[in-house]
């Protein structure tokens, strides 16, 4: 139970995945305009996160394991991520209509997401057992959902400032991520002193 | 000939992936914290571009359009772990320093967007030309970036020691270092473009959202024209629409 919480707590605060590891930068600049699509993007990543991390480390665990083709991993999980995402598509738009009217937009975007690949495959690699990939799944898409929102807020109010000439854009924006990034830095150390 | 060598040169100046069609951040940001990561991330992703792009250039017609991606990301997935088996064979120290970000190539949109706007559209040579200025102009910027960080940060230079210990900045080497040189090389490259009277406008390509590179890219055709260098022309229209 303390590691699950530990996993959940690191993949949120201390390892988060955009402010701390920089993976997943593309969506976090690219998304982080408006706040309703901050929402939409991370709770179709936080969706598909968990969902892969399970199936991923079932496939891996039954299916590549068994027959030593572990060093496939790379194709086989962006593959399964890539079906994954069209299958989840095409059942919410059959049976789960409002969920898909708000989520439906960004699921297309998330196959090229690297924090999904790469939350799979650091499963596999931190030998994870099957819970503990769920937990690590669901909270580091609850960190990029976090990060995303709280960088939404920075950049509603940095687009009211006016910077110098040549830091108008996107140079302002990177600014305004290290300074979102330099708040996580207070999380340093925290996991081990509260789970030993 | 010079046409040979114009698609050579616009992926290192023109079209600089990283910082003019703003592709592939999350790795630039990430390794470029030593030179010699970054040397190798570089020509890591070099070779990745190279190949995908002459295979996929080699199979553009037997390659049905509506599963286009899905055959190119098997392409690209192939060469990446064909690198990550390589360097963890004859490089483990780069291997351990990389660490993720070398099977991240594979969604690394710099790779998938070449094969997207140039590779699946053109000749071999041509394409092999691309994937090589492409990967030159990527290595290039995280290479710059690298050596001011590793120089300012740790105070070395490829792990040899140039500025005195105690007098580096070490947060330059960590996450909020990493997005506050990337804008800072941004802000630079505007200025330079501003006295040359360019005007900068990345996004106009891309707004930075990898996932919109190939699938339901809305900006699809404002990315073919700039690949086709048509960007005053979208100016004058924009301007001729306000």
């Amino acid at each position: 139970m303390t590691k699950i919480l530990m996993i959940a707590f690191m993949m949120i605060f201390t390892q988060n995945y955009v402010l701390v590891q920089f993976i997943a930068i593309c969506p976090f600049l690219g998304v982080s305009q408006k706040f309703d699509s901050c929402i939409g993007m991370s709770g179709a990543v936080i969706f598909v996160m968990t969902l892969a991390s399970a199936v991923t480390w079932l496939i891996y665990t039954y299916i590549m394991v068994p027959l030593q083709i572990e060093y496939l991993s790379t194709i086989i999980f962006i593959l399964v991520i890539a079906a994954l995402v069209q299958f989840v598509e095409i059942f919410l738009k059959k049976f789960v209509k409002p969920l898909y009217k708000s989520l439906g937009i960004y699921l297309p975007l998330i196959t090229t997401n690297c924090a999904v690949l790469a939350v799979t495959l650091l499963n596999i690699s931190e030998n994870y057992n099957f819970v503990e990939s769920c937990v690590d799944g669901f909270s580091a898409g609850i960190g990029f959902g976090l990060a995303l929102i709280l960088f939404c807020g920075v950049r509603k109010a940095v687009e009211r400032a006016k910077p110098p000439k040549s830091w108008e854009g996107l140079p302002i924006t990177l600014f305004s991520a290290a300074l979102t990034s330099m708040t996580f830095m207070g999380f340093t150390g925290i996991a081990d002193k509260l789970f030993g | 000939m010079k046409n040979k060598w114009k698609i050579f040169t616009n992926g290192i100046f023109k079209e600089n992936p990283v910082l003019i069609l703003l592709l592939g951040g999350c790795s630039v940001l990430a390794i470029s914290v030593t030179v010699s990561g970054a040397l190798g991330m570089g020509g890591a992703l070099t070779f990745v571009l190279v190949c995908s792009n002459v295979v996929v250039s080699l199979l553009r017609k037997i390659i049905p359009d509506k599963i286009r991606i899905p055959c190119f990301i098997v392409v690209i997935a192939t060469f990446v772990t064909l690198v990550q088996m390589i360097v963890q064979a004859f490089l483990p120290d780069l291997y351990a320093s990389l660490g993720i970000f070398l099977a991240l190539i594979v969604v690394n949109c710099i790779v998938l967007g070449r094969a997207e706007m140039f590779a699946s559209k053109n000749g071999v040579f041509d394409s092999l030309l691309d994937g090589l200025g492409m990967g030159l102009g990527y290595t290039m910027v995280i290479v710059g970036i690298a050596v001011f960080r590793e120089l300012v940060g740790s105070g070395t230079l490829l792990g040899y020691r140039i500025i005195p210990e105690g007098y580096q900045i070490g947060i330059i080497t960590q996450t909020p270092g990493g997005f506050f040189c990337f804008g800072a090389a941004m802000a630079l490259l505007i200025r330079c473009m501003a006295k040359k009277g360019k005007k900068f406008d990345p996004r106009i390509g891309c707004d930075g959202e990898c996932g919109n590179c190939n699938l339901g890219c809305e900006n699809k055709d404002d990315l073919i024209a700039i690949a086709e260098g048509k960007i005053a022309e979208i100016a004058e229209e924009e301007g001729a629409a306000v």
